[in-house]
């Protein structure tokens, strides 16, 4: 028993550190895929700009912004309960049309399934299912085709069980070519509806 | 009787909706609490809701935890953020096209802590997704950050 009042009296001490944080804390990460954003912190004695990974700025109400460094072991003792309710990534699942019909391709149908199998794996899930098409023709009739493509698959997943209320359609027209073609140029691989669960 | 209020006030919505460009969908959802952990609760024009998994959110809510608190949201813009426990995160702004993906997101974290994986807003246009601080304001670029607000 006796034994443990140091102990007792160091995480005390640590807890007052800790409680009390009197100046804001920002510390920029890296993606999943290793790579780092940017973040600009700005108040009114100056700015900085966060770029690496692990760089942090502490600022307070009346100060200027510190830049340093976060250890793996702050992180956890500061953000751990944040980090650990993180929602699932969202995951994306590219689905096709047999040419001049309504019917997925044979490749797209396994798709499908994995798509159910995700949503069922999830708490809650909601999804987005976004339509495109390739280069030809104009921005407001491939929005509006993109669309109409994106409320195809909802019906069709609909059929499949999916609540209506869970999905949300898009169409993004010929913005997001999956291959970058010129202006005018058929190419199939973009036309194609992408389904976003979160 | 009763149920013919809310269709013609979801009439009157829609009318409004379809006169302004495809800001936020789904009605007035623009996100979904998909972990909620401990004490969670909303903060709606002054009323205080409760927060479950698959509870929705609204433009210029705010979500409070408790002491054992904790809790995940993920927008229709796929932007994450969670909360841990004694934080307030309010929304101030949300605004998103799904077409173009233009859009707003501004939120304020009064207390606590807050980790962002920022979505397709941000992608879209860099200066278009903001945190603020008790102390500053962040610009956010991208993509991943954590953030504690000083009491």
């Amino acid at each position: 028993m006796r034994r443990s009042y140091p102990a007792l009296i160091a995480a005390l001490a640590l807890a007052g550190c800790a409680t009390p944080p009197s100046r804001d804390l920002v510390v920029l990460l890296p993606d999943k895929d290793g790579k780092v954003g940017t973040l600009v912190v700005q108040n009114q004695k100056g700015s900085t700009v966060l770029n690496t990974a692990y760089a942090t700025a502490r600022t307070a109400r009346d100060g200027g912004v510190e830049p340093g460094m976060a250890s793996q072991s702050e992180i956890k003792a500061v953000f751990g309960d944040a980090i650990a309710a993180q929602p699932p990534r969202p995951m994306l699942f590219r689905l096709y049309f047999e040419s001049g019909s309504d019917e997925f391709t044979e490749q797209s149908k396994q798709e499908v399934k994995r798509l159910l199998a995700e949503m069922a794996r999830r708490q809650a899930p909601d999804i987005t299912v976004i339509g495109h098409t390739d280069l030809v023709g104009p921005d407001p009739s491939n929005d509006a085709l993109s669309l109409q493509r994106a409320g195809r698959v909802k019906s069709m997943l609909v059929g499949m069980g999916v609540p209506a209320g869970r999905i949300l359609t898009a169409g993004r027209g010929r913005r997001e070519p999956l291959i970058p073609t010129a202006n005018g140029v058929i190419e199939p691989r973009n036309r194609r509806v992408e389904v976003s669960v979160r | 009787m009763r149920s013919i209020r809310p269709v013609v006030i979801r009439r009157l919505l829609l009318a409004c909706a379809c006169a302004i460009p495809p800001v936020s969908v789904w009605a007035n959802d623009i996100a979904q609490f998909k972990v909620a952990k401990g004490a969670v609760h909303l903060e709606r024009s002054g009323q205080r809701l409760p927060a479950r998994v698959g509870t929705p959110l609204q433009a210029t809510d705010t979500v409070v935890t408790g002491a054992d608190g904790s809790a995940g949201i993920a927008f229709v813009d796929n932007s994450l953020l969670s909360v841990g426990p004694n934080s307030v995160l309010a929304i101030e702004r949300y605004t998103f096209n799904s077409t173009t993906h233009e859009g707003t997101f501004e939120s304020s974290l009064r207390k606590g802590t807050l980790a962002v994986v920022s979505g397709k807003i941000a992608k879209q246009s860099p200066d278009a997704m903001k945190v603020k601080i008790p102390s500053s304001i962040l610009g956010v670029r991208g993509t991943e950050f954590l953030v504690r607000a000083s009491d």
